[in-house]
């Protein structure tokens, strides 16, 4: 169900964040911030080698030292735990905390130090001698794939962990048929979210009470159970606290090997233990590097650059395990074609590992690779046309009228007007005007071009693409939950069952539960008690929150209503139909002045027992467990499902000048359009397209983890690791657009991933059309200004 | 060794015996418990860990506890006026939200109370220059910036006495 | 990344520090530590000694000693930005101040310590070098100077010996009439280490021409290089486009730039051509508009 639109009393209302406040007092519980007393410390010691036999560790000096506790390796804790849940079939590629008897990447976790501080830890670390035999490896994605390539896992026989071509419609008819075809390859560099708090983990196991607490810095499904099916714990012995801030995650802080490793030591040693990754540990062995990915991509058009079918080929370098980073070749499937009406895909996902560090989940989940790959060929198509790249766009787009859209992997578009979030953008710069200034630019002698991209936002997260690639899981069940109390006194509070980065979820379920009560919604405590005593959640995954939260705690509240709509008719002594609920009061339709106010209808149902319909439970207790919208089914043979619900829309232009001299683009101009459909908080909204920007920004031009040819990372700490400051980010104009959801209950749909799944493909557009008069393009990101600039030198024909 | 070193933390004068290589960071965390600044690189580029010396941003992990006696240090937690109130500029950051996560949130401020106690009118260059040394991953910078600007509106707005900056270095005379 | 174990000292007087320093086999010295602390963080740097020399009021200075500006050593890089004399007799150095760093590094970072660490891209020893500054350092008793041109030797190599400590940097204060400076570097991002780096200090008479000249280039080279070719070939002459460029151009044909992750040997060398013309082509620009004062 959904409510209508534009008069609600405080969804869309530019509420302070309420979470805020005790961030700017520096009051926030960050898992460094949680103290037990008894507490050890942990420093890893790591391969130096990208492959190496273990053949044998010398902990005894490390040992000796004052304050150290202990030196665990990996076949100690491999032999007393099950291996990390993957989410491939590949049993034959196990994953662990620690290297077991082989180690598969430099900076790989091979040995913990335990020890009473954390320089003391360090200080042992030093001390543990590894005796290593290097073994082959390899680097490139595209080496890993080819047989005869060193294989990460032996016995997994190669290094495809993922290799299913999908032909979604009437392929090859499409491109036979087809006037125009062309193919380019474009690819997408390893970069990551990298948030400013490394992953941290504080694990204690109570040998009476038979419970390990866990306090993580976490965004990750699943957590709980993972964690107790590793350690092979009841489910119940695991007690996650949610009420642990977390400092940035953006996907990556999935930390479930961080949390096995402290678990188990904790459970060894009998004290608290603190992992706390430092920046090195985390850049190279935190296993939270983003897609590296290799597109083909072939597309067959007509002379006005419609585009009828695309093949396009992906191939991740996962790097040396994989937990659920080949996942992100799937999840794009919910948005193969992009914005746009292309009528038949051939897509072929491949995942290969590689002596690189592990990747995880980075924000959007794979789709900003794809959206960059399918935005280019939109512009290929339209040199290779010598038609304008806005027109070509207009005639490939999804028409408004055309929604609800479905798509040829099986996914249906939900809603959007992506034709009128253009025309706002194009009014907002001027576009004539920004055509003008670029020529304006040229004529001083400098590159200029103008950015566009048109992207898509798949939201609310559903974890089909999870059947798609791995038959043997069949789980269609993706949920979130809420549960509202209402107490004696009159007290609202909601439960949420998660742990937050920022997101403002507490504000986001205030303000619904408020809107359906009609109270206001800072009068409404939001809670988050431990997993034990919580109800489901996938956590905020797949920009889902908005969506799933959102809808959980409606319904929750929607219950409470009517649950006092209920007391407060039986109480009247009218029937159900005559009650009219306002605010917390309900009162007769017929006869206004009798009525029950809030405070009155609380007291019957927790003291009035007298008063209460025949059979009501006393107390106002309720909860929701709501499924993701449009989901719960199987794919069909031919791998086609509906994977995410809710589509949002963005819409990027930009300007950017490039000194042809040296080469370093510099962002002139930002005007991005978004349609996320009803926005709950406009603050919260702004917030996450402003801070995908930025992200975008870095993946686009300065950050990149660069391995050399011997299998290091070069790009370490943040001396080498780009990340944007304020200089870089240009200010950025925001126009809005609602097209609503008719799947949720606002008509809300999700925001997390915005600006960063378009900005990549927007930034290298606006390049491209700087350089493309000198014959030249860029195929890859990061583009690097010293790379960039020695492509335009060449080009000009200078040294 | 340990060494004996007194500092002067937002007002009130500590004793702390410390190794030489604890970092001030780390010993305004563990040993006075003041967890708002925060570790985010250890090596001096992300900022997380500013604190105020003698009224000027400084990186805390790029500081030994024993070289930072004697100096008049702030923490986000010199800031509030009081239990439950918020400073101008603390409450500028809430009005824009300017933060998400709130990890960068309180280098941030302090940076932006020292930029205003020296410039009470920042041109928006300024205030992006005054936090280039703070690396934030979720907001992008937008609300942030718009944060200083408006709690320098607000600032200008209210009477000050003469020669005065008694919010922005709490703990001086 | 915690440090390894180390004392710490904090002398009080500049001979207790190169006492120190010179009965300690395993000592360094600290000031402001905004690169040395880093490094011991990450275990590359593992001094079992810390002699911290940042209090020693003696080292902290700025004054005119005739025809020279002196800075002591441990002089705050934030204090540059703001001095009067810094201002008026050495506007290229003053110039350069907001590209170092961001203002928190500034606010404890030395002159000395950014000296002494001699990181190619440095913008203090660029100017150092452009300028013909000359360096002081105390080693046991005896004291010494050098041109910092013979200073630099190599990426975070100086011809400081192990025992001693840089005590003073003095650079030459110009007394023409109509001074013009410039300074251009290129970086992935403001305030990152320079891939190319380029200062421009220029005298011209009261017909524009130019008298004096010193032309210098950074980050390009494992040191900095002054480009004593081109400021001769400026002389006598208005700094025409054409000419500054060839000048510049034929200085640079034959150095060594370096290459790494961030930038190619070739880009180097192309972005120096083009900042350094720009950085040439600003100072005469300045100098031109200046009144004599």
């Amino acid at each position: 169900m959904s409510a209508p639109a534009s008069h609600f009393r405080f969804v869309s209302s530019d509420r302070r964040v309420r979470e805020d406040r005790r961030f700017v007092v520096g009051k926030g519980r960050f898992a460094a911030d949680i103290v037990m007393p008894g507490t050890r410390h942990v420093s890893l010691l790591t391969s130096p080698y990208p492959a190496a036999r273990i053949v044998g560790i010398d902990k005894s000096a490390a040992l000796a030292l004052p304050g150290v506790h202990y030196v665990l390796d990996g076949r100690e804790l491999a032999a007393a735990t099950a291996p990390l849940v993957a989410g491939l079939d590949t049993p034959n590629v196990p994953r662990r905390p620690l290297a077991v008897d082989v180690a598969r990447y430099a900076g790989e976790w091979v040995a913990a130090v335990v020890a009473d501080t954390r320089a003391l830890a360090e200080d042992a670390a030093e001390l543990v001698t590894v005796d290593y035999e290097p073994l082959p490896f390899v680097l490139d994605g595209e080496e890993a794939y080819a047989p005869g390539s060193p294989r990460v896992h032996e016995a997994h026989g190669s290094n495809v962990l993922l290799d299913r071509t999908f032909v979604w419609g009437e392929v090859e008819k499409d491109f036979a048929e087809s006037r125009h075809r062309l193919a380019f390859k474009v690819r997408w560099g390893r970069s990551s979210t990298v948030p400013i708090e490394t992953f941290g983990v504080l694990a204690s196991w109570d040998p009476w009470r038979e419970i390990l607490d866990v306090f993580a810095s976490i965004q990750m499904p699943r957590f709980p159970d993972q964690v107790a099916l590793a350690l092979k714990l009841p489910g119940s012995a695991v007690r996650v606290h949610n009420d642990v801030d977390v400092g940035g995650s953006y996907g990556v802080k999935r930390g479930i090997k961080h949390a096995v490793l402290a678990s188990f030591l904790s459970r060894r040693l009998g004290f608290p233990i603190r992992l706390m990754e430092d920046r090195l540990e985390n850049m190279r062995g935190g296993d939270a590097h983003g897609p590296e990915r290799n597109f083909d991509v072939e597309v067959a058009f007509d002379d006005a650059g419609v585009i009828r079918a695309m093949k396009m080929r992906a191939l991740d370098n996962v790097g040396a395990y994989a937990g659920r980073s080949p996942f992100q070749l799937g999840k794009p499937i919910s948005a193969i074609v992009g914005p746009y009406r292309i009528q038949s895909v051939q897509y072929q996902a491949i995942a290969v590992t590689s002596n690189k560090t592990t990747q995880e989940a980075v924000r959007a989940f794979g789709q900003s690779p794809t959206n960059f790959a399918i935005e280019r060929a939109i512009e290929e198509v339209a040199w290779h046309r010598g038609l304008d790249r806005l027109e070509v766009r207009r005639r490939n787009l999804i028409k408004a009228e055309q929604f609800p859209y479905l798509i040829p992997s099986g996914t249906t578009y939900d809603s959007g007007d992506y034709d009128a979030v253009i025309d706002k953008v194009l009014a907002q710069a001027d576009y004539t005007g920004l055509k003008a200034e670029r020529d304006r630019l040229r004529g001083e002698g400098l590159l200029a071009g103008i950015g566009i991209a048109a992207c898509l936002e798949p939201s609310g997260a559903n974890s089909t693409f999870e059947l798609l690639l791995n038959p043997k899981n069949e789980t269609t069940t993706y949920t979130e939950s809420c549960r509202i109390t209402v107490d004696v006194s009159g007290a609202v509070t909601a439960n949420i069952h998660t742990v937050s980065a920022g997101q403002g979820h507490e504000t986001l379920v205030g303000t619904v539960v408020g809107e359906v009560l009609g109270i206001d919604p800072d009068r409404i405590r939001v809670v988050r008690p431990d997993t034990l005593s919580s109800l489901p959640s996938q956590s905020p995954v797949g920009s889902r929150m908005a969506i799933m939260l959102g809808g959980a705690a409606f319904h929750a509240a929607q219950k409470l209503k009517a649950r006092l709509v209920a007391i407060g008719a039986h109480d009247l002594g009218i029937p159900e139909e005559r009650a009219s609920y306002e605010n917390g009061n309900v009162s007769d339709r017929a006869a206004p002045q009798n009525k029950r106010s809030f405070m009155e209808l609380v007291t019957i149902a927790h003291r009035y027992f007298h008063r209460l319909p025949p059979g009501t439970e006393p107390n106002l207790a309720f909860s929701h467990v709501i499924q993701v919208p449009m989901g719960g089914k199987l794919p069909t043979p031919d791998g086609r499902v509906q994977i995410y619900p809710c589509f949002s829309f963005e819409f990027h232009l930009l300007l950017i000048s490039i000194d042809p001299d040296l080469g370093k683009p510099e962002i002139r101009r930002y005007v991005i359009g978004h349609d996320c459909g009803t926005v709950i908080n406009p603050k919260i909204v702004r917030g996450m397209t402003m801070g995908g920007i930025a992200h975008g920004i870095g993946a686009a031009l300065f950050e990149e983890f660069a391995y050399n040819p011997e299998g290091q990372l070069v790009a370490q700490s943040f001396m080498d690791y780009l990340l944007p400051s304020a200089h870089e980010v240009p200010e950025v104009e925001i126009v809005h657009h609602v097209t609503p959801s008719p799947h949720t209950v606002f008509g809300q749909k999700g925001s997390g991933e915005s600006g960063y799944l378009g900005a990549p493909a927007a930034i290298t557009s606006a390049i491209n059309d700087a350089i493309r008069p000198l014959g030249i393009a860029v195929n890859s990101v990061p583009i690097k200004l010293a790379q960039l600039g020695d492509m335009i030198a060449a080009a000009r024909g200078k040294p | 060794m340990p060494m004996r070193v007194e500092l002067n933390v937002n007002g009130a004068s500590h004793a702390v015996e410390v190794e030489p290589r604890m970092s001030l960071l780390d010993c305004l965390r563990e040993r006075l418990f003041l967890n708002g600044a925060h570790a985010g690189c250890e090596h001096g580029v992300c900022g997380a860990c500013t604190v105020l010396i003698d009224g000027a941003p400084m990186r805390s992990c790029l500081m030994f506890a024993v070289q930072a006696d004697g100096y008049a240090i702030t923490t986000i937690e010199g800031l509030s006026p009081g239990p439950g109130e918020l400073s101008p500029v603390q409450d500028a950051f809430c009005e824009t939200h300017g933060m998400q996560c709130g990890y960068c949130t309180p280098a941030m401020i302090l940076a932006a109370h020292a930029l205003l106690a020296g410039n009470p009118a920042p041109t928006r260059a300024e205030i992006v220059e005054a936090i280039s040394g703070n690396i934030c991953r979720c907001t992008g910078y937008a609300q942030i910036v718009e944060a200083i600007a408006l709690a320098a509106e607000r600032m200008r707005g209210v009477n000050r006495p003469e020669g005065a900056d008694a919010s922005a270095q709490a703990g001086q005379a | 990344m915690k440090p390894a174990a180390f004392e710490y000292a904090r002398p009080a007087s500049l001979e207790e520090a190169c006492a120190l320093l010179a009965q300690s086999d395993d000592a360094r010295i600290i000031a402001g530590g905004q690169t040395l602390v880093p490094l011991m963080a990450m275990r590359l740097a593992r001094p079992r000694l810390l002699i911290d020399i940042a209090r020693i009021g003696a080292l902290a200075f700025i004054r005119r000693e005739g025809d020279m500006v002196a800075i002591g050593a441990t002089t705050r890089q934030c204090l540059l930005e703001r001095d009067p004399i810094i201002r008026s007799d050495l506007p290229l150095l003053a110039k350069v101040m907001p590209f170092i760093g961001h203002a928190p590094t500034r606010a404890r970072g030395t002159v000395g310590g950014s000296l002494a660490n001699a990181d190619p891209a440095a913008e203090i020893a660029l100017v150092a070098v452009t300028l013909g500054a000359s360096l002081s350092y105390r080693d046991g008793d005896a004291t010494a100077e050098i041109a910092a041109g013979d200073f630099f030797i190599g990426p975070m190599m100086t011809a400081l010996p192990a025992t001693a400590c840089l005590t003073a940097a003095r650079f030459p204060i110009w007394r023409e009439a109509r001074i013009g400076t410039g300074f251009h570097e290129v970086n992935a991002r403001q305030s990152d280490f320079a891939f190319a780096a380029a200062a421009a200090q220029l005298a011209l008479d009261a017909d524009g021409i130019c008298r004096r000249a010193a032309i210098g280039v950074g980050a390009v080279t494992m040191v900095p290089l002054r480009l004593a070719a081109v400021a001769d070939a400026l002389l006598g002459t208005r700094c025409e486009a054409a000419q500054v460029r060839d000048a510049v151009t034929s200085a640079l044909a034959g150095i060594e730039p370096m290459a790494d992750l961030h930038a190619s040997a070739a880009y180097r060398r192309r972005a120096a051509v083009s900042l350094a013309v720009r950085a040439i082509t600003d100072a005469y620009e300045a100098a031109r508009d200046a009144n004599a004062c």
